[in-house]
């Protein structure tokens, strides 16, 4: 049996790096008494896998992984015997059984939100909010994407599929997260600074991931819903 | 939620960020407000070093059982990160509340090498207290430091205001309540550190003066005062069964040298190898009892979720229940899923199925620590493994799988001769040939590997070689091609990998061990001038070393190269291990005479140590040679 975990993460702990997570989850999960799955072999390990990595100082309201259990208890037990284990800035939010026929958490992921806020002392020069609005009205955008040996470049418009300034001045991104096609967030932001001849300082972002969806729909009619949503309480 | 005391900007730069932040799962948080003594707890090395070192985990679990006290934990900043806190002058922070180190009343450090000198002088300035005790006032918390170097504290005994002298979880409770009275009262910090220096243990270095003949080797060595102890005897936890162990530890989120749970079994040795420290300090040998192991094994696997569990101790073979313990952890951890790793036992049959069941015999190898080349040297260090021991093991596992053999050996022992160091080179050949004897050519999955290292031999304080002369560098170097030509020369040369230490910093190593006072002046400077992290290849500066010790005028063969007679003080004399200069001398005699000493389970050799009432010095011999 598949469960879908859901969990946060804030404060001081986005400076643990993805594999770290996953190693902190596999502790908190023995701590907690979860009846989890192993492989065999010499070292067994747990069966576990994860949506998508998040880089080293982003938050996240939205951060999925998928664990392997040989016997359930309930939902509300689940969350609160993980939650008893949790470090302070990681909280497990929900805990859902995924049905038989469920692809598993990585190749699952079509997308993520993210909100952008400008660090204090580190806000825009310029008048930024109308200039995003046109930004992303271009027909395509074309970035150049540098790998170790080349340098390539390609249109990112069709990967954005939402951009737009919040209220409270954050950015709303959606993009494409997908294991073919996955856009760094603060890429999209270092091109609208590239168009209006500025240069981004990295530090100045303050990014967290809002939610991380699956594509329930096809290629054409997209339908993103949020990766647990696939699964039931129990 | 704790705010951190560096900045995002500062973190995302750097490497590791994690090493900074504390926050870690069984980490200690207090409420300031309700505690009267706040100690940081230093390991004057990088985060994934430091947070492997079990000694810490026992000493933080205990003071923050005492409720008055918040216990947290403070390492060495990374070069990256430390050329950073210089730039923004950020102090010091200890990782739990994130407060300055300075508003500490204790900042303990232990001292598990002597190459981290420099790192100590790290941490007491960027947390911004003055680097010689002499000019610290109430404003700076004690700086107090133990461990195995705490043994020779001489070379830095101008940069702490005391030093614990034996294991830390009989006396702190003592200083901790003092510390409280004394400042109740109003009392000076220098009569503080008087009153401390009263304590069993505890050495208050500014309080003694030493006088040197003209040829710098000590004429006395004695205390300013009256009331102050001219002796320092060490501490130690008489009955290792009911103390203060953790039952959690803090378990980082970053990966570490130690990333499990670590369950001491005993304290001390009973082999007594003459080159060896530990074996002599830690004296007698105290056993845990092995139900107590058992439920710790249990709890702390429990409460910490690590997927491994390792034994530690000196010499674990000789702990009396050690097939009972692990058969015992082989069940659980099966159920439990948890990986056992194996401390390096005395291979025979019990040891080899043991490893049969927790390894894959394919991926893992073997261990023999013979530690010189021949008999005859192995009986000057007392190592008591003889070449048929090793051969009969071997073969014992090559015919059970195994193809792969680790070999330890020094270089620059005592007596040593061209033909001990060609030893070196021929038993690992032997071995090498044992395989080809014993497994047919069918059976064999493909060449036998045999891996021999050599370190270089470093005369330590309370050893039998305390009196030895130790080689230069030259000849270290010298040495090690000698053994890598002989390894050549042999018959299986193909199979046997040869590996030899740096010799720089072993000379290092060797001057900062015997050290005295009139070291600490060049440590200060060398650190003045970069050197930190010493103990890391990389950033050991060798020729900045030397050039200090020729600045303040210091020849470093007093220290390391030089015969020292039978009646020279040493600078650590004043400090009482146990084990009597009498019984080490006797030692160093028979090591000259190529005559060993049995082990304490067969024997009583009288070392001393029998007086602190405990352990193995109380319990009933073996009379079947046992080795």
């Amino acid at each position: 049996m598949k469960l879908r975990v859901k969990f946060s993460k804030h404060g001081a702990i986005k400076f643990i790096g993805h594999l770290d997570v996953m190693r902190y989850f596999q502790k908190a999960i023995r701590r907690a008494g979860i009846d989890i799955a192993y492989t065999g072999g010499f070292s067994p390990h747990q069966i576990m896998s994860f949506a998508a990595p998040l880089g080293v100082g982003l938050e996240s309201n939205g951060e999925y992984m998928d664990i392997e259990v040989n016997s359930l208890t309930s939902t509300q037990d689940t969350l609160e015997r993980l939650n008893q284990q949790m470090a302070e800035g990681i909280s497990v939010l929900e805990v859902k059984l995924l049905p038989d026929n469920a692809g598993n958490a990585m190749a699952s992921v079509a997308a993520a939100k993210y909100t952008i806020h400008f660090r204090e002392g580190y806000e825009p020069d310029f008048e930024y909010q109308a200039r995003l609005a046109e930004f992303y009205q271009q027909e395509e955008i074309i970035v150049t994407k540098k790998t170790k040996k080349s340098e390539s470049t390609f249109d990112m418009k069709p990967f954005i599929y939402d951009c737009h300034v919040a209220e409270d001045g954050s950015i709303s991104l959606t993009v494409d997260a997908s294991s073919s096609g996955n856009i760094k967030p603060s890429l999209v932001i270092q091109a609208f600074y590239e168009k209006n001849e500025k240069i981004l300082n990295e530090i100045a972002l303050m990014i967290t991931r809002e939610e991380t969806y699956t594509n329930i729909g096809d290629d054409i009619q997209r339908n993103l819903v949020p990766l647990g949503a696939v699964g039931e309480n129990f | 939620m704790r705010k951190l005391a560096l900045s995002d900007e500062i973190l995302m730069k750097v490497e590791k960020p994690a090493r900074y932040i504390g926050g870690e799962i069984n980490s200690v948080m207090k409420n300031k407000n309700d505690i009267s003594v706040r100690f940081a707890m230093c390991f004057p090395d990088v985060y994934e070093i430091g947070m492997s070192h079990l000694g810490i985990q026992i000493l933080y679990d205990m003071f923050n059982r005492f409720e008055d006290t918040w216990c947290e934990r403070v390492y060495s900043p990374w070069p990256d990160m430390d050329a950073i806190m210089r730039e923004q002058q950020i102090p010091l922070f200890a990782l739990e509340s994130q407060d300055p180190i300075k508003d500490f009343d204790f900042l303990g450090i232990t001292i598990q090498y002597e190459m981290c000198y420099t790192n100590i002088l790290q941490v007491i300035d960027l947390a911004g207290i003055p680097l010689l005790a002499a000019e610290r006032t109430w404003d700076d918390p004690i700086v107090i430091g133990g461990g195995p170097c705490a043994y020779n504290p001489e070379p830095i005994a101008d940069f702490f205001d005391l030093f614990y002298i034996g294991e830390g979880e009989t006396q702190y409770r003592a200083l901790l309540d003092l510390y409280k009275d004394c400042k109740a009262k109003g009392m000076s910090r220098t009569d503080f550190l008087a009153e401390a220096g009263k304590l069993p243990g505890i050495y208050a270095p500014q309080l003694y003066e030493v006088t040197y003949h003209e040829d710098y080797t000590i004429a006395a060595f004695e205390p300013i005062r009256e009331d102050i102890p001219r002796t320092i005897t060490k501490e130690l936890v008489h009955d290792v069964s009911n103390t203060y162990y953790p039952e959690k530890l803090v378990v980082p989120f970053i990966k570490c040298t130690q990333d499990r749970v670590v369950l001491e079994i005993q304290r001390g040795c009973i082999r007594g190898c003459r080159f060896c420290q530990a074996g002599q300090l830690y004296r007698p040998v105290r056993e845990r009892d092995v139900e107590m192991l058992k439920d710790y094994a249990i709890k702390l696997l429990d409460n910490t979720g690590y997927e491994e569990i390792s034994l530690s101790s000196l010499s674990s073979s000789d702990y009396s229940h050690l097939e009972e313990l692990v058969n015992f952890l082989i069940e659980e951890c099966r159920n439990k899923k948890v990986n056992i790793s194996l401390p390096s036992l005395r291979i025979d049959a019990f040891s080899l199925d043991v490893m049969e069941k927790v390894q894959d015999i394919k991926k893992s190898s073997l261990t023999f620590a013979p530690e010189a080349g021949s008999q005859r040297l192995r009986n000057v260090i007392n190592k008591g493994l003889t070449e048929e021991v090793i051969l009969n093991g071997a073969k014992l596992a090559f015919e059970g799988g195994w193809n792969r053999v680790k070999l330890y050996f020094m270089l620059g022992l005592p007596t040593e001769t061209e033909d001990d160091i060609k030893g070196i080179a021929e038993l690992s050949n032997k071995i090498a040939s044992t395989y080809y004897e014993t497994v047919p050519k069918e059976k064999r999955n493909g060449k036998v590997q045999i891996v021999a290292s050599t370190s270089f031999f470093i005369p330590k304080p309370f050893t039998p070689f305390q009196w030895a002369s130790q080689n230069t560098k030259e000849q270290f170097i010298e040495k090690a091609y000698l053994t890598k030509r002989a390894v050549m020369d042999q018959l299986n040369q193909k199979s046997i990998k040869y590996n030899w230490h740096e010799a720089d910093a072993s000379v290092m190593e060797g001057i900062l061990a015997r050290g005295d006072r009139r070291i600490a002046p060049v440590i200060m400077s060398a650190y003045k001038k970069g050197c930190i992290f010493d103990a890391w290849g990389e950033y050991y500066k060798h020729d900045i070393w030397m050039e200090t010790f020729a600045e303040c005028g210091i020849d470093t063969s007093f220290y390391t190269t030089r015969e020292r007679n039978l009646d020279e003080i040493f600078p650590w004399d004043f400090i009482d291990c146990g084990v009597t200069k009498e019984f080490l001398k006797k030692e160093w005699l028979k090591a000259l005479d190529e005559d060993v000493t049995k082990n304490c389970k067969i024997q009583c050799n009288a070392c001393g140590a029998a007086r602190f009432g405990c352990g193995i010095c109380f319990e009933p011999r073996n009379q079947k040679e046992d080795v």
